[in-house]
């Protein structure tokens, strides 16, 4: 029983911060693209009391001068507008579609741990909400569901740019599916695991005494290939073909309201889990560098010891940074790049990610051999 | 036989195939931008370097752009020492204007040294075009556009419309009215 509610709440936790971050990247989205343009970005969306309400005023000025209103002024805005169903289209996978999409965006974050496990009341509580042996294929095979609900929506719409929209949504996703899945072969190789928890665990490593032992130290190419291959499974520029909202219209062009506001809520879902699966894969997820359980053992000899409690804060806060600097990164690379032609966006793909990441399984299994353990 | 030019293109070099580093420089530049607003913003927050702007951008309704000294703005009618209107209601701008928007009605002055004085002097801004010309016409020095107010908006054609009081007093820049 008490498992059962530990289980509920971590899952309600990471609901939640998942939820609020997508709901924040919004306000990212404005704010980081108007700094990195020299604009000031979204700053009207103003919750101002009457006069006899003053202090609550004082209290809300920054989030007004901020725009942190905004995201709340776009949910009201989404949910209120029309709902509109093509009279041809087909109501019921019209309604399924979008819900598709969410869902498989948001139960793959079941499998990312957060944090080491921490003693609460003399239970040990893993800090993930599935702990899955697979966790890996699990992650990648939910993943790879999504299509289905944007090829749903693009087939239910009974629009013909929405089915092209939704077809190239689909080789898309196949595309890069396959070179993502072979991008972390190399990490599953070297660390021997499919368990995320016991691949972050074997993260904990240095090499030569003092270089962390993450991901990204042992995988460069792997690394890079997996966010290049990532961005391209959020759909989103420069790899955004399926749906070049400006002129190329996409899958959703028929759906408006908080159906719409759902697909778009998914694209950023997907940008969070490529950032944990980054974090996760590559830099050593909750991993601090030099500090175990006991507190920080630096390699030229120093000691710092701290409380059970303290590291495990320290160990969340590392991998919730982690994951922040990856949606800080693919927010910047998605301001900066312009979109690839859809040819120029397969021939990527199959012509030179695919083959790159099976010589780098290649080199690595190489390099495993003649090193010996 | 006619000449062609053939423009070369330019030739990306394989470090510039390679993409990759491209990405990096291009994200290396707009990250750049995104770091120095983001520290100057912080700064202007708690009061230091305003002189320094974070941003390019002009918050209209609170912050107005300065006009060149010459730009061609809302209508106003000069007026004598006395107050009244300099305009002797020749008609050279009505006659002049190419939208047509200007409508004088004339009557006599009181004054036997001047001839004329308008009676109405109405000019339908959703009809002008901005030109000037009836400032160039204007013998007298009546008309001038240089009260600097752009921000002209209505609801309905009527409102567009400026009488001779709104116009010899630029300072009555009329409010736009709640949405009819």
């Amino acid at each position: 029983m008490t498992h059962l509610v530990i289980q509920a709440v971590l899952a309600a936790t990471v609901l939640f911060f998942v939820f609020n971050l997508a709901a924040l990247h919004t306000w990212m989205e404005r704010k980081q693209s108007a700094l990195m343009q020299d604009r000031i970005g979204a700053n009207r969306a103003w919750i101002v009391f009457p006069r006899w309400l003053a202090p609550l005023n004082w209290l809300l000025r920054s989030f007004n001068v901020l725009g942190l209103f905004h995201p709340i002024a776009d949910a009201i805005k989404m949910f209120t507008k029309e709902d509109y169903i093509p009279p041809k289209g087909d109501k019921f996978l019209h309604t399924l579609a979008p819900c598709l999409s969410l869902f498989f965006a948001l139960v793959g974050f079941a499998a990312i741990p957060f944090g080491n496990t921490i003693e609460v009341g003399g239970h040990v509580i893993n800090l993930q909400v599935a702990n899955i042996n697979v966790a890996l294929l699990y992650i990648f095979a939910v993943a790879s569901m999504g299509v289905y609900g944007v090829v749903l929506a693009g087939f239910s719409s009974n629009n013909n740019y929405a089915v092209l929209g939704g077809l190239r949504a689909s080789s898309q996703m196949l595309s890069y599916e396959i070179a993502i899945g072979l991008t972390v072969m190399g990490i599953v190789m070297i660390y021997g695991s499919l368990n995320l928890q016991e691949l972050v665990r074997a993260q904990g490593h240095y090499l030569f005494g003092w270089l962390p032992l993450w991901g990204f130290v042992v995988q460069p190419i792997g690394f890079l290939l997996f966010i290049a291959a990532g961005i391209a499974e959020t759909k989103r520029i420069p790899y955004d073909a399926p749906e070049g909202e400006s002129e190329i219209i996409g899958y959703f062009v028929e759906y408006s309201g908080m159906k719409f506001g759902m697909f778009y809520f998914t694209d950023y879902l997907e940008t969070i889990m490529i950032a944990s699966l980054a974090t996760t894969l590559f830099f050593g997820g909750w991993q601090v560098p030099y500090l175990t359980q006991a507190g920080f053992q630096f390699p030229w000899g120093a000691a710092f010891a701290l409380a059970p409690l303290t590291v495990s804060i320290l160990q969340i806060l590392s991998f919730v940074m982690k994951v922040l600097f990856f949606c800080w990164l693919f927010m910047a690379i998605r301001w900066t790049l312009p979109r690839f032609r859809y040819d120029q966006l397969l021939k990527l793909g199959w012509h030179y990610m695919f083959p790159l990441a099976l010589a780098n399984v290649f080199i690595t299994a190489l390099i495993l051999l003649m090193v010996p353990k | 036989m006619i000449r062609t030019k053939t423009v070369k293109r330019p030739e990306l070099n394989l470090w510039e195939k390679l993409y990759f580093p491209e990405v990096f420089r291009g994200v290396l530049l707009t990250s750049k931008h995104f770091f120095k607003n983001l520290t100057l913003h912080a700064f202007h927050a708690i009061g230091l370097f305003r002189k320094i702007a974070a941003a390019v951008t002009i918050q209209y309704p609170e912050q107005l752009w300065k006009l060149p000294g010459r730009s061609r703005t809302r209508h106003r009618l000069t007026k004598r020492e006395d107050g009244s209107p300099r305009c002797v209601a020749c008609m050279m701008c009505e006659t002049v204007c190419p939208a047509r928007c200007i409508y004088i009605v004339a009557e006599e002055h009181p004054d036997p040294n001047i001839e004329k004085r308008p009676k109405s002097f109405d000019i339908d801004l959703g009809k002008c075009v901005y030109c000037g010309f009836c400032v160039e016409a204007c013998p007298e020095d009546a008309i001038r556009m240089d009260t600097k107010i752009l921000d002209i908006a209505a609801y309905s054609r009527e409102e567009m419309k400026l009488d001779m009081n709104e116009l010899l007093n630029p300072t009555i820049a009329k409010a736009i009215s709640a949405k009819p």
